[in-house]
């Protein structure tokens, strides 16, 4: 079963490799990391995508990730109300008018934008879930061709009053 | 304020730690810290021949009396040289600083001679470490680490020191921080209310308990309420291989160790008992035997002050997480307060059942005209110790024959490397000890394996004049492994046999130290008596044991607690 992690840790040096370290060295399975400094310098924030078979495993992962010395907070977001977004760029040939026009199209239904342009070459922008920018790579390989694709990875927050704060 | 170099702020950093012993091995890296450790008159340094060895005597240091232990290493084989032992450590939950010498920081990155990333390569096998990047960060990096080592559950903490944040010529403001406090580290010490109430509850409730005690225990000096509670409550006590001492081992409620090489009463109580509470035991793979099977009509009580303890290999119906101590502590007053009792009528039944279990007598061996039987070997130490010394081992047969056979009577007694097997252990450990309890005798019970991984320290023990026992059980063969290949791999000696053991009082006399070889059971006791009353000499016992004895009790792979070898033709029944 997919699960979000958030955690909130200490913005220091080795704090990513212990993070990184612990999934590797317990056998866990990242599908996707996310980290970045939150509005207070001295915090990180991840959010880790992954896969785990039961929830014994997952409560474990919670426990050793909280564990470590720099983490703060570790919470869940799939069982609660939730937002997770992707950011995706990707860039896509296109040999004549009738395929620009549709790339153009398929991005403006996907609500994408794009953010660079050769004669042939679009480079489009898309965030959602993960699902939707699988879809919209799925429906833009049949209007051009995929050149590059790079995916931030899972970013999430809870809904509401719940925060993960310092 | 006062002015010091980087490396001047280490030295008087563990001074103002109150670290009086340190262990370890100078080179490129680290002859800043040297010299100010020379010009200190506070510090004890001493040097070691491997810094596996450092590790052990600083771990061992820490064992024996409850302080941190402390290394410090040059760069690159310096360093990874210790990493057995930090891993050592880190398995048995043992408070350890470790201080790694490092190259400049304008050289990190570069390859440069001696370079390792230490902070990298210990990753997986310390609690936590840090890397200072300028002399001002010393005072607070080691303060932190002392911290972090020493509280929660205690581990091993590594500070990588470039060589130029050292630098004897650029001198800093000195002020070595009185507290330390960090916001995303507070380890839980008290045991939350209701679930106390709840254990309360169930304890006295159960008709079949165990107390399942293991090394947390004794890590958090809880051996008093240990005793209060099992008094008490009239409840049976089993201990982990790291457990032993943190309940008298004569104590007539002790129903021995469990596990792999359990007692057959220990094992079966948990097999068959309707509530197991572990204080500071992990459910390790060499207790449970096979999960799936795993004590059937048990109710799970776990105090561990360590979160991913609980629940990690069998489910606990009643998590506490706490430290042994208080949250027992917590229990006893609750039971004082309300005058819970359990049904002693239950209890006594129980007891009946535990004795004829106890009845089978499952450590008794039979002895040979021949041959030196090692269990003969232990008990005569037990004798001519009168149960006083501290008694580390290495790891093997010798070990759990050790285990099984000389009851400890208080904990920080037994030190032996149970988590990660650690053979070359017992000899740097006996060390350590020794320098932490001058006028205590200590011994260390070894193989003719495990001796050879860390002989080389017979040399630092003449150049300290650390007056330890050696006590070998000779058996020309890592027996261990011999045993293992008998009984599940055709009798396949692959490599387990030594076929040049060397002349080991020779090897001793070469150290300016004492070597005794014992061949017959008569020439036993009068050789550890002697090796005791020299009590400024090393003295090596070598004691030719039959080479074919096992290690009974053994669990039987994949069975539940309950199944068991007994001896070469014995078993329970599946």
């Amino acid at each position: 079963m997919r699960r979000i992690i958030s955690v909130l840790l200490e913005n220091e040096s080795g704090a990513l490799a212990r993070v990184v370290g612990l999934f590797a060295q317990r056998g866990y399975n990242i599908e996707s990391l996310t980290v970045a400094p939150t509005n207070d310098k001295t915090l990180s924030r991840m959010t880790i995508t992954t896969d785990v078979v039961n929830t014994a495993t997952l409560e474990q992962m919670m426990k050793q990730l909280h564990k470590l010395v720099d983490v703060l907070r570790v919470s869940e977001l799939t069982q609660t109300e939730h937002v997770e977004r992707e950011l995706l760029l990707i860039k896509v040939r296109t040999v004549n008018t009738e395929a620009r026009e549709e790339v153009k199209r398929t991005c403006d239904i996907y609500r994408g934008q794009i953010v660079d342009i050769t004669q042939t070459l679009y480079t489009i922008q898309l965030t959602g879930a993960g699902s939707k920018l699988d879809a919209f790579i799925a429906t833009i390989n049949d209007a051009g061709e995929i050149v590059e694709v790079v995916r931030s990875g899972v970013c999430g927050i809870a809904r509401g009053d719940k925060a993960l704060r310092g | 304020m006062e002015m010091l170099s980087g490396a001047e702020m280490v030295v008087r950093s563990l001074q103002d730690e109150g670290i009086e012993h340190i262990f370890g091995y100078p080179g490129g890296s680290v002859l800043d810290i040297y010299d100010a450790i020379f010009q200190s008159d506070k510090i004890e340094h001493y040097l070691v021949r491997h810094e596996q060895a450092a590790v052990h005597m600083a771990d061992a240091y820490s064992r024996a009396t409850g302080k941190v232990g402390c290394v410090l290493v040059t760069a690159g084989p310096g360093a990874t040289n210790c990493i057995t032992g930090i891993a050592t450590a880190y398995m048995d939950s043992i408070p350890l600083v470790v201080l790694s010498g490092q190259v400049p920081t304008f050289w990190i990155g570069d390859d440069a001679f001696q370079e390792t990333d230490m902070i990298g390569v210990s990753r997986p096998v310390v609690k936590h470490s840090f890397s200072c990047r300028t002399a001002q960060e010393i005072p607070i990096a080691i303060k932190k680490a002392f911290y972090i080592a020493s509280t929660g559950r205690p581990g091993p903490v590594v500070i990588d020191l470039p060589k130029d944040v050292q630098n004897p010529l650029n001198k800093f403001p000195y002020e070595y921080p009185k507290s330390v406090s960090l916001r995303s580290y507070n380890p839980t010490l008290s045991g939350h209310k209701g679930q106390i109430k709840r254990a309360v509850t169930a304890l006295t409730k159960a008709k079949k308990p165990v107390l399942y005690v293991g090394g947390g225990a004794i890590i958090a000096n809880a051996s008093k309420q240990v005793l209060e509670l099992a008094e008490k409550l009239n409840l049976p006590v089993t201990n982990t291989l790291m457990g032993l001492g943190s309940f008298p081992g004569e104590h007539k409620q002790f129903i021995g160790m469990l596990g792999m090489h359990g007692t057959y009463e220990a094992n079966l109580s948990m097999h068959n008992a309707d509530l197991i509470f572990a204080c500071g035991a992990r459910f390790d793979d060499r207790v449970t035997n096979n999960v799936e099977k795993f004590c059937p009509n048990a109710k799970i009580m776990h105090i561990d002050i360590d979160p991913t303890s609980i629940s990690k290999n069998i489910h606990a119906d009643l998590p506490i997480v706490g430290s042994v101590e208080v949250v027992l502590q917590q229990m006893l007053d609750l039971i004082e307060e309300t005058k819970a009792t359990n049904d002693s009528k239950s209890i006594g039944a129980w007891w009946d059942q535990i004795n004829e279990w106890r009845a089978k007598d499952c450590l008794a061996y039979k002895t040979s005209a021949t041959h030196i039987k090692p269990q003969q070997v232990i008990q005569c130490l037990y004798k001519v110790t009168k149960g006083d010394a501290i008694v580390t081992s290495d790891v093997g047969q010798h070990q759990m024959v050790a285990a099984q056979y000389y009851p400890f009577k208080e904990p920080r007694q037994w030190i032996n490397s149970g988590g990660a097997g650690t053979m070359g252990f017992g000899l740097p450990a006996a060390m350590g000890c020794k320098i932490a309890f001058p006028d205590r005798p200590v011994v260390c019970v070894t193989g003719d394996g495990s001796i050879q991984m860390n002989i080389q320290e017979l040399s630092t023990c003449m150049q300290y004049n650390i007056p330890v026992v050696i006590l070998l059980l000779n058996n020309r063969s890592l027996g261990m492994v011999k045993q293992w290949q008998k009984m599940f791999y055709g009798g396949r000696q692959s490599h387990s046999y030594m076929d040049s053991v060397p002349d080991f009082v020779k090897l001793s006399e070469a150290y300016n130290h004492i070597g005794i070889k014992v061949d017959t059971i008569d020439e036993l006791e009068p050789a550890l008596v002697r090796a005791f009353e020299l009590k400024d000499r090393v003295v090596f016992i070598d004691v030719a044991i039959d080479p074919e004895e096992h290690v009974y009790p053994m669990q039987i792979k994949f069975g539940s607690m309950q199944d068991m070898y007994l001896s070469k033709t014995e078993q329970t029944d599946a």
